[in-house]
């Protein structure tokens, strides 16, 4: 019991936190004031939007002269508001995220280019300078000439420092005035302390005990320039692992037709209004979320749901944007647009999601917040050792052990490890059509052990469909369909309704119907063509007279298999039976042998009866199952598998299996896009395809493997290398290890968990 | 050889001292004015004092290309963020109880905290 109120808990806190995202994604805008001068007109402002009823909140920032108002209120009477107080205002020309990210590689390329010239100068110096010590000549200091070349080496040096390292530096004091220590603060440290060590040894050589009057130049340079690679070759890496929402930004087309005061315009895709009339000519990207009132049309949904098949879309359909219109031309009335859409939902929620940590991560940000200052304190204990243990030269010892000490130490490939395996991870799901909300979500769908699907929706269709026409010897089968389709097409039972879709899907059209008549609780009569047609239950037909043979065998047969048989009669005598049902998705038996086959119990949950759920169940190939279950116990079974131990995962359709979803380990539903399906729960299957679930439990088991790796890799990096670099090894095999290779090692340990993230990429789910 | 051993205990007393025992003064977030500055490796002002149960905007200058500034995480309040280089950001945090919360970079090399009181 404890264990499912700390389920409750979780969830309670995740529910509040979907809440207030969903809160804060709708009711916050924020508008650009002209014409305020002076603290009176933020008062004014702010009276005049508070003064608008549904308005919560107004708070003007003044120094940016834009307010941010809270409440859900368009933004055109916002600014009505702000007029009629005798400002200016207009909606913030927020960046598209098109535009953010052209900006952003735009950056990145400027920045890239400074690191690389920053690397270029620094190892320009530094490489020459260690191929001279290994090969031609020992850099120590005894002749006046050694002192005067030496010393202008360590003025280039010192170049190089101000030129490719002024940023560790400036970073490091910067820092270290706000009391905190980081990357920079070890770089500054361990680079500056060889720098200033050798120009030590070059001034004042007397002071250094001969065999310690040993120069460092060449490890400041190499260190600084392999820092400025690294950084530059994980900036050339990150770049990848964003590729998926980069994408999904792709999607978005860039201008919109509208239809204004009669005539076509296109305009930017920011300024589509509300009930815009927007037309789609074939071939073109939907661009905003929309129903159609004219046209038809299929729509290719893959980009956004993984379904390959174009989705026909008539009149009263959504269209949603980034999809594309593929055959016929369509006028549709905008229902959401800029932030709004579907497509912009699914994009922040990726990016949310992506940088939000599993609970993995936490263990690398407990020790990173710790890490530098104790690192320091190493470093000056491994110095002091060497001073007052070590063998001759002691100082220079004490130097290069201190100096690699802090060096390798550098803790940020350990931030990088889970960051950036999430970010390739969720937004490889979310190119299977697979929306993660969080990290914990990520996390746990690795561990789950039982998996309950609900039945209507979830492993069926959850729209009847005639799934059987055995006809009379002699009697046509499409002739049937047609003379029962006419029949029902005035009828709204469900069963009625698909029949009348079969007969549709198969170009059939209806003929003319008279004397049409509802026999209620039995089935329907009418004549067409002047023929009496019949069609209902057996005791319908049995009422009428009608001789049914040994179709009541067949119809049994079917009525096990969880069908629904009808009879269907002409002029007193039978002619078919036609069964109808709700048939089982043409993947879930694939999908659910695939959850079986990774070890998962695969349980399913439904409010039929008993026969009905076991016909479907063992269709499904699943062998546990829980039939007539009202809504509310839902969630009673997922507790009840948890009380046994097992990591559960519930699937849904939405709504109904809120609670359920709640409760579970990780909820997923299966949604189409719908705001409902993205905010309530863990995980979002855009396509009805339990697939879905597969492939994110194997994108969730390969992203915890990754970070466990990406971390193992940081550590080793830390744990490993600190010891050795304090010169541990030293007494027993004589070993340790040089500035300058430390210098490699941190900065290739951030490229090392950057690629390795970006591995990933390269993942398959359909394989595991 | 004592006074170096001298020295290097007191340095490290000193490390204790100024990275984990100090407690610098906060900036009040006032008047909703303030722009945190993320350049050279630091937030600042990085620590910031904001008023308890109640929702606040910070706003953010990012000036650092750094891709490892990119990103602003609130860990206690499921919170991240993109900053745009050189272009200021507003991000809405909720309204928060009594304590400390940290807030930093993807690689954790930015810190900040902020002090609701």
């Amino acid at each position: 019991m404890a264990k499912a109120v700390r389920h409750q808990d979780k969830h309670g806190k995740a529910d509040a936190e979907k809440q207030r995202c969903h809160d804060g994604m709708e009711q916050q805008q924020e508008l650009l004031i002209q014409g305020a001068s002076c603290a009176g007109c933020v008062k004014k402002i702010e009276a005049a939007l508070q003064s608008v009823p549904g308005v919560t909140h107004a708070e003007m920032n003044f120094a940016q002269r834009t307010v941010s108002v809270e409440g859900a209120v368009d933004a055109s009477i916002l600014i009505k508001a702000i007029e009629q107080a005798g400002y200016g205002a207009q909606t913030q020309s927020a960046d598209s995220d098109d535009d953010a990210l052209e900006e952003k590689e735009k950056a990145d390329r400027a920045y890239y280019k400074r690191l690389m010239l920053e690397m270029t100068i620094a190892l320009g110096l530094g490489v020459p300078l260690m191929i001279y010590g290994l090969l031609i000549g020992e850099m120590t200091v005894t002749t006046t000439t050694e002192r005067i070349a030496w010393l202008l080496v360590g003025l280039l040096t010192l170049g190089v420092m101000l030129f490719s390292g002024k940023h560790f530096y400036v970073g490091a004091w910067q820092s270290c005035k706000n009391h905190s220590a980081n990357m920079d603060t070890l770089i500054a440290l361990g680079t500056g302390t060889a720098w200033l060590y050798s120009m030590v040894v070059v001034f004042f050589p007397q002071v250094v005990p001969d065999m310690a009057r040993h120069v460092y130049f060449e490890a400041t340079a190499m260190i600084i320039g392999l820092i400025d690679l690294g950084l530059a070759l994980e900036l050339k890496a990150r770049g990848r692992t964003s590729e998926a929402i980069k994408r999904l930004i792709g999607l978005q087309p860039k201008t919109a037709r509208v239809i204004r005061d009669g005539n076509d315009m296109d305009i930017p895709i920011e300024q589509v209004r509300l009930h815009d009339l927007v037309r789609v000519r074939p071939g073109e990207k939907v661009p905003v979320d929309g129903e159609v009132i004219e046209g038809h049309t299929a729509i290719d949904e893959s980009m956004l749901t993984g379904e390959p098949m174009p989705v026909e879309k008539a009149e009263q359909d959504e269209v949603v944007a980034g999809t594309i219109n593929k055959t016929g031309s369509i006028v549709f009335k905008a229902t959401r647009v800029g932030k709004d859409t579907a497509l912009a939902q699914i994009i922040g929620m990726v990016k949310r999601a992506q940088n939000s940590k599993p609970p993995i991560g936490r263990l690398a940000d407990v020790i990173a917040a710790y890490f530098v200052p104790v690192i320091m304190m190493i470093a000056i204990v491994s110095a002091l050792a060497w001073l007052n243990f070590g063998p001759e030269p002691a100082v220079a010892f004490a130097v290069v052990s201190a100096t690699t000490v802090l060096i390798i130490a550098c803790p940020c490939a350990l931030g990088l490890a889970t960051p950036m395996s999430v970010m390739v991870g969720v937004g490889k799901a979310a190119e299977a059509g697979v929306l993660i909300r969080n990290g914990e979500a990520l996390q746990t769908s690795s561990k789950i052990t039982a998996m309950i699907l609900d039945k209507t929706g979830t492993i069926t269709l959850g729209a009847p469909k005639v799934t059987d026409i055995v006809t009379v010897d002699g009697v046509d089968e499409a002739g049937v369909l047609q003379q029962v389709a006419s029949l029902e097409s005035g009828s709204e039972h469900p069963l009625a309704l698909a029949v009348v879709e079969s007969a549709k899907e198969r170009g059939i059209k209806p003929l003319a119907v008279t004397g049409f008549n509802a026999i209620a609780g039995h089935g329907v009569e009418a004549v067409v063509e002047g023929k009496n047609l019949l069609f209902g239950n057996e005791k319908l037909m049995k009422d009428q007279g009608v001789a049914l043979d040994d179709f009541v065998d067949k119809a049994q047969q079917l009525a096990a298999e969880a069908k629904t048989p009808m009879y269907f009669a002409v002029d007193g005598r039978l002619a078919a039976l036609i069964a109808v049902a709700d048939p089982i998705k043409e993947d879930s038996i694939a999908a659910i042998k695939r959850l079986q086959h990774n070890g998962i119990r695969v349980v399913m949950l439904t409010g039929d009866n008993r026969a009905t759920a076991k016909a479907v169940a063992e269709k499904a190939g699943i062998k546990e199952f829980f039939a007539e279950v009202l809504p509310e116990d839902k969630s009673k079974k997922v507790q009840e598998l948890q009380m046994q131990g097992e990591v559960v995962g519930m699937t849904g359709d939405g709504i109904n299996d809120a609670p359920a979803l709640a409760m579970a380990n990780v909820g997923f539903a299966i949604g189409t896009g719908t705001d409902v399906a993205i905010e309530s729960a863990d995980i979002t299957l855009m396509r009805g395809s339990l697939h879905g679930l597969a492939d994110a439990i194997a994108v969730s088991k390969a992203t915890l493997r990754n970070i466990k790796q990406n971390l193992f890799g940081a550590f080793i990096y830390n744990i490993a290398g600190v010891p050795v670099a304090a010169g541990l090894l030293y007494p027993f095999f004589g070993l340790l290890l040089s500035p300058v290779i430390a210098g490699a090692a941190m900065a290739f340990s951030s490229l090392t968990v950057v690629t390795n993230a970006n591995r990933l990429r390269l993942f398959k789910t359909r394989e595991h | 050889m004592i006074l170096v051993n001298v020295l290097g205990v007191l340095l490290i007393a000193l490390i204790v001292w100024w990275f984990w025992l100090y407690q610098p003064q906060a900036t009040d977030l006032g008047a909703s004015e303030l722009t945190i500055v993320v350049e050279n490796g630091t937030y600042q002002p990085a620590r910031i004092q904001v008023p308890a149960n109640q929702s606040v905007v910070l706003s953010f200058l990012r000036k650092d290309s750094s891709p490892c500034s990119e990103t602003v995480l609130f860990p206690a309040l499921k919170l991240s963020e993109t900053l745009p280089l050189n272009k200021v950001k507003n991000i809405t945090l909720p309204a928060m109880q009594e304590g400390e919360y940290d807030f930093h970079c993807q690689m954790q090399m930015y810190r900040g905290r902020l002090l609701v009181v």
